[in-house]
């Protein structure tokens, strides 16, 4: 167990090619605590899209399965990281970009298959460790072939800030936030308008009448873990230009787009939106207003808060409670 | 359906006397202070992997923060000796009493939650312990960590690794029989009932929230007497004592060795222990051997090792 190095997390080095808040450059003009409070929005909102998509990964998974997929972080880091290295030998951007999240779509799909499938009939603590397991071998997978080095990828239309109200807003922002907006459009679509969407959906509301009613449920397990590996490397492919990906960023976002889904209510889509960036505005908030050495931490408390009171999280049915 | 427990009253005692007279024999065949340190923190593990075995087999209580415990335990004698002078029993106990109150205040709350749930909130706690380590730089030392004073009682002083080996086997001999009482006790058979179905427990009588959160700190404060001593042993601690990995790594001992089997947490911390060890030189595949033992253990031996040995040879079962 060597690598204790998981604190290094993608979103606390979000920022760092950001003008900082107090910079002269944001400064200049207009009132500073406005611009500051604009400045911690933006940033918010765009780690707050990660998460929502690493939200819905979960949401979609425990949907399908009941299972909460603790390697689904792990999916994020391997989008950053893969793409990273793609662009690095030299590819294109978007072909980066597709193949990093066509390639941790696959590997979703052979977790599903190898690790998830063989033991469905398990309890809940069992497979809690078996997703623990996958994103230990994931995790060390990536250290092994990618190395244990931090990567960068270039952004998708360049880093100059934009100004906006005294505020600067990087290209990459408005990339994250307007494919997380596309892709929740296309989910609802998928979910409303597919077979294999509406598949999923009557699987999560019974799994045996799903079968009963001629639903192949072992390929809707399957299909919801490409779905989600493939959300979340998108996730991960959106912020490495702003925060490099580094093998062990895994745990953090798994452990934030897990509390952005339980606040929104797991298995809710609108939840895990919301959850994701209300999660994303609470810790950029408490980073400027407060520490930011302590963000991480408070959001935590706050979760664990909405947890107790309402354990069925702000959009979810009551159907809470994990069993 | 799950199996029957099975009832371990009648043969318990022979088994820890055979290991406890190999505990006694085993420094005959040590060949130097680098074998004792594997030992030492084999016994370190092992103890560890039974409190919080108590927890995830017996009671079926998932924690995925239970390195904290043990982190805060070694900080709490490292701060009260270090820089207050504190004798380092005294701050061994108070360690104890801090953290089991902790564990009193945190459980209630989050004991509440079931499956999933708990494994996130106990993750998360565990994520804030190693946050607040880090960054209380004043008291910690931050991420680089912070020296602790030798351990001594009454102007004994406890050094090398000779000596620590006996203290430590002691103390895992001590954590065998504690926990071999318990769970053959009324608690014992309360806690696995809770373990089977929540409800049927309920309805038997049994006070669900009460022994889920007495269970729970009792494995916290096992936990923070084992981090104290070995903060005193390494003479230095860091935040990573109580860091994720290092719960995962307990967790995986018990869930290899045999959920709800004494034994097979000694077992699991000896075989998980000694891995890194062999493996050393194979920096990142450590990461992924745990993983995929894990993974196959929960699917091919999902009772673990000990337990799934045991019912193989049709032993135990008497």
């Amino acid at each position: 167990m060597a690598n204790g190095g998981w604190r290094t997390d993608l979103s606390s080095g979000f920022g760092a090619r950001a003008p900082k808040p107090d910079s002269a450059f944001f400064r200049r003009d207009g009132n500073p605590a406005v611009s500051q409070f604009l400045q911690l929005i933006f940033a918010g909102v765009t780690v707050g899209a990660t998460y929502a998509l690493s939200a819905l990964g979960f949401s979609i998974i425990y949907n399908a399965s009941g299972v909460i997929n603790f390697a689904q972080g792990e999916f994020i880091m391997l989008g950053g990281m893969i793409a990273a290295s793609l662009a690095a030998t030299g590819a294109p951007l978007p072909l980066a970009v597709v193949g990093a999240v066509a390639a941790t779509a696959l590997i979703g799909f052979i977790v599903a298959k190898l690790a998830i499938a063989p033991a469905r009939e398990a309890d809940a603590t069992a497979l809690v460790i078996i997703t623990i397991g996958v994103s230990m071998v994931l995790r060390g997978g990536v250290e092994t072939t990618l190395g244990k080095g931090g990567r960068a990828l270039p952004p998708f239309s360049g880093d100059k800030p934009i100004a906006f109200a005294g505020a600067a807003v990087l290209p990459q922002s408005l990339w994250a936030l307007a494919t997380t907006l596309v892709v929740v459009a296309a989910l609802a679509l998928f979910f409303a308008r597919t077979r294999l969407g509406k598949g999923i959906l009557a699987t999560a509301h019974n799994r045996l009448a799903a079968e009963l009613v001629g639903i192949d449920t072992r390929r809707v397990l399957s299909m919801s873990f490409v779905l989600s590996a493939g959300l979340g490397a998108l996730g991960g492919v959106l912020i490495a230009p702003i925060a490099n990906a580094s093998y062990d960023a895994g745990v953090m976002l798994g452990l934030k787009g897990f509390v952005a889904a339980a606040i929104g209510g797991l298995g809710s889509g609108v939840g895990a939106v919301v959850g994701g960036l209300a999660l994303g505005l609470m810790e950029s908030m408490t980073a400027g207003y407060f520490s930011s050495a302590y963000k991480d931490a408070v959001a935590i408390v706050v979760v664990l808060v909405i947890l107790l009171v309402r354990p069925s999280g702000l959009f979810g049915a009551a159907r809470g409670g994990g069993t | 359906m799950r199996a029957p427990p099975l009832p371990r009253a009648l043969s318990s005692r022979a088994p820890t006397l055979l290991f406890a007279a190999a505990l006694v024999a085993l420094p005959l065949v040590l060949p130097n202070a680098y074998y004792f340190d594997v030992a030492i923190r084999i016994a370190v593990n092992a103890t560890l992997a039974i409190a919080l075995n108590l927890l995830i087999g017996y009671a079926g209580q998932i924690s995925l923060g239970h390195a904290a415990f043990f982190g805060l335990g070694a900080y709490g004698s490292a701060i009260l000796v270090g820089a207050f002078g504190w004798p380092p029993l005294a701050a061994l106990l108070a360690s104890a009493a801090a953290v089991g109150a902790l564990a009193y205040l945190v459980g209630r709350a989050i004991l509440r939650l079931e499956g999933h749930y708990l494994a996130m909130a106990t993750l998360g706690l565990g994520v804030v312990a190693s946050i607040a380590l880090s960054n209380e730089v004043a008291l910690t030392g931050g991420p680089d960590g912070m020296a602790v004073p030798d351990f001594s009682v009454f102007g004994w002083r406890l050094a090398g690794e000779r000596s620590w080996y006996w203290a430590f086997a002691a103390l895992l001999v001590a954590a065998i029989l504690i926990a071999g009482n318990l769970v053959d006790s009324p608690a014992g058979r309360a806690l696995r009932a809770l373990h089977g179905s929540q409800t049927a427990a309920r309805t038997l009588g049994v006070d669900a929230a009460s022994f889920k959160t007495r269970v729970f700190v009792l494995s916290a404060v096992a936990a923070a007497f084992v981090g104290s001593l070995y903060g005193h042993y390494e003479g230095f601690v860091t935040p990573g004592l109580a860091a994720f990995p290092k719960s995962v790594q307990l967790v995986t001992m018990v869930v290899v060795g045999g959920m709800a089997s004494i034994w097979g947490s000694v077992l699991g911390a000896a075989l998980l222990s000694l891995a890194p060890e062999l493996l050393a030189r194979f920096e990142g595949y450590e990461t992924i051997g745990y993983g995929a033992i894990l993974v196959a253990t929960m699917i091919f031996l999902p009772r673990g090792i000990a337990p799934s040995l045991a019912a193989r040879f049709g032993r135990k079962a008497a």
